[in-house]
């Protein structure tokens, strides 16, 4: 995949921009904290940014990377809309200290694939339209994603299960379950 | 790039219609020369055959984007994709208040001026066709932006060869018609979301994802309690910091600034403030007494035949019941984002604001700058539900940005979002009624009390929500008015008037219903924190009361529910959802409660509820089946089953979408949701502290029966079902167990603490 499609902007106009990976966070030089360079693994590319080791991965994947699909939702673990996959786990990355992750293979909602080129379970959520502000579609897709890989065979109670901690204030519940499903029985298939 | 219609004018062919959503004052001024900053409405076919269109209403989540393309798609007769519109930015669109109250797509379509201005271009095409061809008009046909001889169709032109490099500009046509709804091709048909495949993927850019040069990451520090003030600022507190920490303080009004959010974040927990005790607030326990106490009020009647005390007096029986409503929350799912460029007098800010005129007004009163020097710019935040922290954070993060001189994005903190947004409205509502010895209902009082502070902040009320309220504005006073002057009009906007009763004002009828003899008096008193527009506002809590209160009178005179609402009915399209829900459902008549419900277990039944929404604006039944189980005193809502009118069907699947979504979020509200507090804050600041229904959940299978009426007006959709869940569900409860529930959240405890009270 191209690295501007995974880091790039898009601009009101459609164009996209490539962020500068290599320049390190600007912090102050007098602090208490010690930055260091920590090298990610995100969507299958390399990054090292110099970054506070506490700094928690969603705010270097949305603000240094400058990546859409995780979000901030509550900063606490409880919605999943900062998910994110790492080694095969469903990660709230909003409280993943990014030092945990170092090296380790992460990805996002973006490395799935694209509007273009949608991963199955994208397309099973835009054939669907299985949201309605879209805002927390990220914490169930990557949250299902995680699950049914590791457990192709689930019941859906099982996925239920897997997404009781994930929140939706659209309440598109119905619409994500038929999505969820469907993708599921693509993968059994 | 939007371009302006200046540029449009400069640069390309165009036919371009020109209309004023301006009021007659403006218009006035306009006409005299002076200035005035309100734009036109316009649409454009460029030269190229596409469409550009721009329009104040904006995407909120609710597929209103997607509708209103349809909408110009189809009064231009082009196919979906050609058609580009631009939303809310108060450089280029015009002023089309707030985007709010289920009255956004009704506005556009049967007001029409976008329509309008469609179909317009249209016919003047078509007249340009006409001559260019030697066809007569109505031996003309369009399809997608190609006009046809219907004779013979070799003779054709499209729009982008009429056009071309040349300029038309018209001004809108009244008279121009609309397409009939029976040759409609895009308007009707489950057109996908336009947002969709990028949401899905990530590509999506949110007001979170917008990134401006240079920007800084601002954090807010709020009071810690209700009345608190700042005493002190202690900035060594965040010297050390890393990020070139800034803080910021105007009046009560606190933050931070720095390089990164997460400098930011730590810089806003680490700074030391000190604040005054709060001023205290009424123990939750006791606080729907508190209402029914509190004074000064604004009482208001909506009816008052003044006869009901005289007919319930001679009534065969007379029955009473109250019902009580917590403050809920929006609870955005992202919280508040804006970003905010306030420089050298000037401010471009971009927000999720349902209202960017409103919004404009109220940044420069806060910026203590013109009007004229604001730019806001729509980008679309985490669903609202009615006003979130959209213009707070956009507050928030201009005047950080005013401080610091740079551009600034601030995303609020969950407790932030939740300790002080603008909750949804409690109540306290008396029912009484009068029955004859036949079993019919002959005189309705209801009386409410409801607690408001602030609100939108609209034109010229920033202290209507917190920032504005901290940085030393007043919300909107408190009008207070005793006793109640008699009605001059029907007006049902709140649903304070229950759908059995006539809405007889000044000797007219305005209600769904039968009963001559009614009463509604509701009592607005101060609330001790900010309240505003919740989806269905005062309209979910006062048909909560109603269709429970109907469905306890069916229960008393022994009659089957669905029969007993159709008995006090008059209004046909309310009739036809309630027959339509009832049939869908496989409704069985019979009185409620099931007969022999068991005493323990799980124990099953079905209720009804129904609304004409604000009075005008969609019809709406659902039947409810539920499982209680009498043990743990849970509630599982096993399946809803809705029929919605709302007039002509613009987009069926994105109709039943809002449906689906609206059903469950009454759920979630019905069985779930509750703002709570100690003596001094809000105590519900997260997700483990206010509990919506997961995802996961044991969610119902909703079915959705669409009544489609293509020669009705337009009305709304998002509000509709969200309003009948919880009298549905408790009507459930009741048909299941015996047991009335008059108290939301229908929480297992109050179950369980109810159950116990059965002989």
């Amino acid at each position: 995949m191209e690295s501007a499609a995974l880091y790039g902007e898009v601009n009101a106009g459609g164009v996209r921009k490539v962020a500068n990976l290599l320049v390190p966070l600007r912090g102050a030089k007098k602090g208490l904290s010690s930055m260091s360079m920590i090298t990610l693994k995100v969507n299958g590319r390399s990054v090292t940014l110099d970054a506070d080791p506490t700094t928690p991965l969603l705010y270097i994947l949305s603000d240094d990377l400058a990546l859409r699909g995780p979000k901030f939702g509550c900063g606490l673990g409880q919605c999943g809309s900062c998910t994110v996959i790492v080694k095969g786990q469903a990660v709230r990355s909003c409280t993943a200290p990014v030092s945990t992750v170092a090296g380790a293979e992460i990805t996002t909602l973006e490395g799935l694939g694209s509007s273009e080129k949608p991963h199955p379970i994208q397309k099973a959520f835009i054939d669907e339209q299985a949201m309605q502000c879209g805002f927390c579609v990220n914490g169930v897709i990557m949250t299902a994603k995680a699950y049914l890989d590791r457990n192709p065979k689930a019941s859906e109670a099982e996925v239920r299960q897997a997404l009781s901690t994930v929140l939706c204030r659209c309440h598109a519940h119905s619409r994500m379950l038929h999505a969820v499903t469907r993708y599921a029985k693509g993968v059994k298939a | 790039m939007s371009l302006s219609r200046r540029d449009f004018l400069k640069t390309s062919g165009a036919l371009i219609v020109t209309f004023s959503l301006a009021p007659e004052s403006v218009l006035a001024q306009r006409l005299d020369g002076a200035s005035s900053n309100q734009l036109d409405g316009w649409l454009a076919v460029n030269g190229d055959g596409t469409v550009t269109a721009y329009t104040g209403k904006c995407e909120l989540g609710h597929g209103l984007y997607t509708a209103q393309t349809q909408l110009i798609a189809e009064e231009l007769s082009v196919s979906f994709n050609r058609v580009k519109l631009i939303q809310c930015d108060t450089a280029l669109t015009p002023d089309q208040g707030t985007t709010s109250g289920a009255q956004s797509h009704p506005t556009n379509f049967n007001q029409g001026a976008l329509a309008l201005a469609g179909a317009t271009a249209r016919e003047a095409l078509l007249e340009m066709a006409s001559t260019r061809l030697g066809v007569a008009v109505d031996q003309l046909t369009v399809k997608d932006g190609v006009i046809s001889g219907k004779a013979d169709a070799s003779k054709k032109v499209s729009y982008a060869e009429l056009v071309g490099g040349k300029k038309f500009n018209l001004t809108l046509n009244t008279r121009a018609k609309r397409k009939n709804p029976s040759d409609w091709t895009v308007l009707g048909t489950p057109v996908p979301r336009i947002e969709i495949p990028a949401m899905a993927t990530g590509e999506f850019e949110y007001v979170h994802n917008v990134r401006v040069p240079g920007m800084l990451h601002g954090q807010v520090v709020r009071p810690p309690a209700y009345g608190s003030t700042v005493m002190s600022v202690d900035q060594n507190s965040v010297r050390d910091l890393f990020g070139n920490v800034k803080v910021v303080v105007k009046k009560n009004f606190v933050g931070v600034v720095a390089e990164k959010p997460w400098q930011a974040m730590q810089a806003a927990n680490k700074l030391k403030v000190t604040w005054t005790p709060g001023a205290g607030l009424p123990k939750q326990s006791e606080f729907h007494d508190y209402l029914r106490n509190k004074k000064p009020a604004r009482d208001t009647y909506a009816v008052n035949s003044k006869d009901v005390d005289e007919k319930i007096a001679q009534a065969a029986k007379v029955i009473n019941a109250t019902y009580h409503y917590p403050y809920q929350m929006h609870g955005s799912f992202g919280t508040s984002c804006a970003v905010a460029d306030v420089q050298s007098g000037k401010a471009t800010v971009y927000s999720p604001t349902q209202a960017v005129y409103p919004l404009r007004s109220t940044l420069a009163m806060l910026l203590g700058i013109p009007q004229e020097n604001v730019h806001v710019i729509f980008k679309m935040g985490s669903g609202c539900y009615g006003i979130n922290g959209a213009d707070t954070v956009s507050y928030d993060a201009a005047l950080l940005s005013q401080a610091v001189g740079k551009p600034v994005r601030v995303q609020l903190t969950r407790k932030d979002e939740m300790a002080w947004e603008n909750y949804g409205l409690a109540f306290v509502i008396d029912e009484r009624a009068g029955i004859d010895k036949d079993g019919t209902i002959i005189a309705w009082h209801h009386e409410s009390w409801s607690p408001t502070l602030g609100g939108r902040p609209g034109p010229n009320s920033p202290g209507n929500v917190v920032t504005g309220l901290i940085a030393g504005f007043e919300p909107a006073p408190f009008a207070a008015r005793s006793p109640a002057p008699d009605p001059a009009n029907f007006a049902n906007n709140n649903n304070a008037v229950p759908s059995y009763v006539a809405g007889a004002v000044n000797g007219r009828g305005g209600g769904t219903g039968k009963i001559r003899s009614e009463r509604v008096l509701t009592h607005d008193v101060q609330s001790p924190f900010f309240t505003g527009p919740l989806r269905s506002p005062a309209r979910l809590q006062n048909t909560f009361a109603h269709e429970s209160f109907l469905d306890e009178i069916a229960a008393e005179v022994k009659t089957d529910p669905v029969e007993y609402r159709l008995r006090h009915l008059s209004d046909p399209r309310l009739i036809e959802v309630v027959k339509a829900a009832a049939k869908a459902a496989n409704w069985e008549p019979r009185s409620s409660p099931r007969a022999a419900a068991r005493r323990t277990g799980v124990a099953t039944g079905r209720g009804i509820s129904c609304v004409l929404y604000e009075g005008d604006n969609g019809y709406c039944a659902v039947v409810a089946e539920v499982d209680v189980n009498q043990d743990t005193g849970r509630i599982s809502v096993k399946r809803l089953v809705i029929a919605n009118d709302v007039g002509p069907i613009s987009n069926p699947d994105g109709l039943r979408n809002q449906l689906e979504g609206g059903a469950l979020h009454g759920v979630s509200r019905t069985l779930n949701e509750e703002v709570t507090w100690d003596d001094q804050k809000v105590t519900s600041i997260d997700w483990r502290t206010y509990r919506p229904l997961p995802v996961g959940a044991d969610i119902p299978k909703i079915e959705t029966v669409l009544i489609n009426r293509p020669d009705a007006r337009a009305t709304g959709a998002g509000e509709t079902a969200v309003t009948v869940v919880g009298a549905a569900i408790g009507n459930a409860v009741f048909d299941a167990t015996g047991v009335r529930l008059r108290q939301v959240p229908f929480t297992p405890e109050r179950v369980k603490a109810e159950l116990a009270k059965r002989i």
